[in-house]
């Protein structure tokens, strides 16, 4: 059946997220320069994970979408979370 | 343009199906990440400065060409929506034309390596030691693996361009396009955890 | 609905389109056809897997040499698992019943993306036949094992490259087949199907299309990484280089051990639809059947280290993965509790589907008890690797989709082919197939509770009574496989005609045609009832 809602996202909208997304690219850039132990890599992986979000949300429509898409995609980034996890009890302990 | 009878096409099953198999790319590359989480723990010190040998620049710049790419594929389907034609057709041009200057800036930076012999397999990176033979293994099998859905995308982006020249997609029918536009914000998306893990662990 | 006495249409068996001759089955986009396509595939592909289990189970028929030398033997067990698993039954019941079903079940007219279906199943094609190439070109077969095991698996000189390859192939075909199933579910149930209405066996479709979606890419980038070690050397298994084989078996298995939910949840799927037909019952507990099979696929990705327990991994991972283990074992015994449940007063009815089904639970229950016992982290020190495993999965794999396959079968044949098979040859076949199965499978137990090793070709001459014994089985149970294929080949010509509704079932699929028309249904259906309304 047709689209039910057709939403439009502005071209204004989509100019702004990108601007924002350069942002905090040149943002992680700059702070990985900066000597800060493990913290390094928790921070810039957290920026990468904003920035998909992002994306996720207004490039690919998933905030104007039926909600069970965004439950869909947590999901499955959680599930290779815990397979990741996991796998760490052996790696970590050995 | 002609609308044939009352054809039954249910886009959302469409969408649903390209976001399912959104989900089969992230599991494809979730099983490299594992992998490359497991050999950092191992190799730390090796991974990180093997990172410095990655040229910060070049990939920052590739990052952002494809975030700007990004913007122009969702671009075109605003463009689509609002019935503008030439302006969806020239947002795409742009797309691919960015896609290909990604695969340029690969194909340099691939060669600079290459050129050093430091390649998987070489001899002469077996003897740097076992931890950049991991880290340059994950970084050319991660980042062919990448540029090959690049290449993947950018045949479907043409494939749509074209569709969309013939008025095949049109504002009423543009899921095709949509479903480009997934495909390649997924590339995006994987780009965008592989340049910190790769460019910015220093 | 439809009535069933709506003979003006042709039924897909004879509907003319626009192909002739083969191309009208192998260009076909229906579902009906692509899972006839499916069945004669599988079935040819099982029939090599068997004869090489035969000729195997011959060479230990003695110690020492019988027919065939070490090298030959390990290509054998190779050869017999890839093909059983990744061509048998990890497509199986989801690719023969489901694709002929599953539309039909919920009152549609073919799944989501039918050009996808048939693409599915060239693919499938392709990936067997690059398996079976590896067998006849370069330097000898693979001899690895299905499990492709690093660094062994980049070091021999068996061709591996086809079949790791064919298996990527195998997993694709595998990962379309679970997404077009899950929109189908999704998307196209009839008007008044709400989920909590839908028949038991889409309802495992559905549980099964999520692990073919989310676990088989794992493998397929396994897979790849295989290729990559083969040819460029890369390193991530090779501890001369720094990599952990270990790692290897952690992503293997990753995948493999939820594919195996994807070989039994279709299967108690059918199992389910099978007693509550022939109860004249409804399920008992609808609900917690819905819930377990979700249960089962969720909680089986976090089970797959019990497959290593004596590889190396840390205290934690072993305690860890053997306390899930028995978890996921929880909802499979509800299932089995249910089944009970829904025989206990009804009205039974015993025919042959039934009484696979009815095998079912016996071997079934046999195969997941041996299982607790290797799920056990101090038994499986003892048992891993032994005969003792082998028999664990030969009863929960071959005895739980198999036989369902098998009842499967019978429960559908009428519906698929139009035709009722012989009842007196197909229970005589399952009775010998049985006999055969218990006395195949059942002295593995005891041969690999007192030691003796599984993919060896030799084996110390205190095993050798308890070999013959397992290897007459194997003949018995060969002869029984016989007679039922023919039968059904032969119920094809000779089988009387059968109505719309043999067995006075209650799901959508007996109120159509047998054989059913192209498009199923003349007017979709409107549910206003639950899936097994019997009173």
């Amino acid at each position: 059946m047709e689209n039910e809602k057709n939403h439009i996202i502005p071209y204004r909208t989509l100019l702004y997220i990108l601007v924002l997304l350069i942002t905090l690219t040149l943002t992680s850039v700059a702070i990985t320069q900066i000597y800060l132990g493990t913290l390094t890599v928790m921070l810039a992986l957290l920026i990468a994970a904003i920035k998909s979000s992002f994306v996720l949300r207004y490039f690919m429509h998933l905030k104007f979408e039926n909600k069970m898409f965004s439950f869909a995609v947590i999901a499955v980034a959680l599930l290779l979370a815990v397979v990741i996890i996991i796998t760490f009890l052996d790696y970590l302990y050995r | 343009m002609n609308t044939p009878p009352e054809i039954h096409r249910d886009d959302l099953a469409s969408k649903t199906g390209m976001w399912f198999f959104l989900f089969t790319e992230m599991l494809l590359f979730g099983g490299l990440f594992i992998v490359y989480s497991i050999y950092r723990f191992r190799n730390g010190e090796a991974f990180h400065q093997a990172a410095q040998e990655l040229n910060v620049a070049i990939g920052t710049i590739n990052t952002i060409i494809l975030l700007i790419s990004s913007t122009t594929i969702a671009m075109s389907i605003t463009a689509i929506q609002k019935k503008d034609k030439r302006l969806a057709l020239l947002l795409l041009c742009v797309t691919i034309f960015l896609g290909l200057a990604f695969l340029v800036n690969k194909y340099f930076e691939w060669g600079e390596h290459i050129k050093e012999h430091i390649y998987p397999g070489s001899a002469i990176l077996a003897l740097r030691g076992q931890g950049d033979v991991l880290f340059y293994g994950l970084y050319f099998f991660m980042t062919g693996l990448h540029a090959l859905h690049i290449i993947i995308g950018l045949v479907f982006i043409a494939v749509i361009t074209v569709k969309i020249y013939r008025d095949k997609i049109n504002p009423e029918n543009y899921i095709l396009l949509e479903n480009s536009g997934l495909y390649w914000h997924l590339v995006d998306l994987i780009w965008i955890f592989l340049f910190p893990l790769f460019y910015l662990i220093t | 609905m439809s009535t069933p006495k709506d003979i003006s249409e042709p039924s897909y068996l004879d509907y003319k389109g626009r192909y002739k001759g083969i191309f009208s089955w192998i260009f076909s986009t229906d579902h009906k056809r692509i899972a006839l396509l499916y069945l004669f595939s599988i079935l040819s592909f099982f029939a090599i897997g068997a004869t090489l289990g035969l000729l195997m189970k011959f060479e230990l028929i003695a110690p020492g040499k019988t027919i065939m030398t070490a090298q030959t033997y390990n290509a054998f067990f190779t050869l017999h698992g890839i093909i059983m698993i990744f061509a048998v039954v990890i497509p199986g019941l989801p690719a023969v019943f489901g694709n002929f079903l599953l539309p039909i079940m919920i009152g549609a007219k073919d799944v989501a993306f039918p050009r996808i279906n048939l693409l599915s199943w060239y693919l499938y094609v392709a990936g067997v036949s690059l398996v079976l190439i590896s067998q006849f070109t370069g330097q000898g077969p693979p001899d690895t094992g299905w499990t492709f095991y690093a660094p062994y698996s980049f070091r021999t000189s068996g061709n591996m490259l086809p079949a790791v390859f064919g298996a990527f192939v195998l997993g694709f075909s595998s990962i379309l087949t679970g997404l077009n199933f899950l929109v189908t579910i999704h998307r196209m149930r009839a008007p008044g199907m709400t989920w909590l209405k839908m028949p038991l066996f889409p309802w495992t479709l559905y549980a099964t299309g999520w692990v073919q979606l989310l676990a088989t890419p794992i493998i397929g980038i396994t897979l790849l990484m295989i290729v990559a070690e083969r040819t460029l050397h890369i390193g991530f298994f090779d501890p001369t280089l720094g990599g952990d084989p270990l790692l290897y078996q952690h992503l293997f298995w990753t995948y493999s051990h939820p594919a195996v939910y994807i070989m039994i949840l279709p299967a108690m799927g059918a199992i389910s639809e099978i007693i509550t037909t022939f109860s004249h019952k409804t399920i008992f507990g609808y609900k917690f059947m819905v819930v377990s099979a979700l249960a089962i696929a969720f909680v089986g990705y976090f089970v797959w280290g019990h497959h290593m327990f004596t590889s190396g991994m840390s205290g934690t991972a072993l305690y860890t993965f053997s306390l899930l283990t028995f978890l996921v074992a929880i909802p499979s015994a509800i299932k089995v509790f249910n089944w009970i449940s829904t025989m206990h007063q009804g009205s039974l009815d015993l025919q042959t589907p039934f009484y696979w089904a009815i095998a079912f639970i016996f071997v079934f229950m046999i195969g997941g008890f041996s299982g607790l016992i290797l799920g056990s982290l101090a038994a499986n020190v003892h048992l891993h690797n032994t005969h003792f495993v082998v028999a664990h999965f030969h009863f929960i794999v071959f005895g739980g989709t198999g036989f369902a396959f098998f009842g499967a079968m019978h429960y559908w044949y009428p519906k698929i082919t139009g035709k009722m098979y012989d009842p007196r040859w197909a229970n005589i076949g399952l009775v010998l197939f049985f006999i055969g199965f218990i006395t195949l499978y059942g002295p593995m137990f005891y041969l690999g509770f007192k030691g003796m090793p599984r993919r060896y070709y030799d084996y110390d001459e205190v095993f050798h009574a308890g070999n013959i014994i397992s290897t007459m089985g194997s003949w018995v149970l060969y002869s029984g496989l016989a007679i039922i294929i023919i039968n059904l080949f032969a119920s094809l010509k000779n089988g009387i005609k059968a109505p719309s509704d043999p067995w006075g079932g209650k799901t959508l699929e007996w109120t159509i045609p047998s054989p059913p028309p192209v498009e199923n249904f003349n007017e979709i259906p409107v549910i206003s009832k639950g899936p097994y309304d019997y009173k």
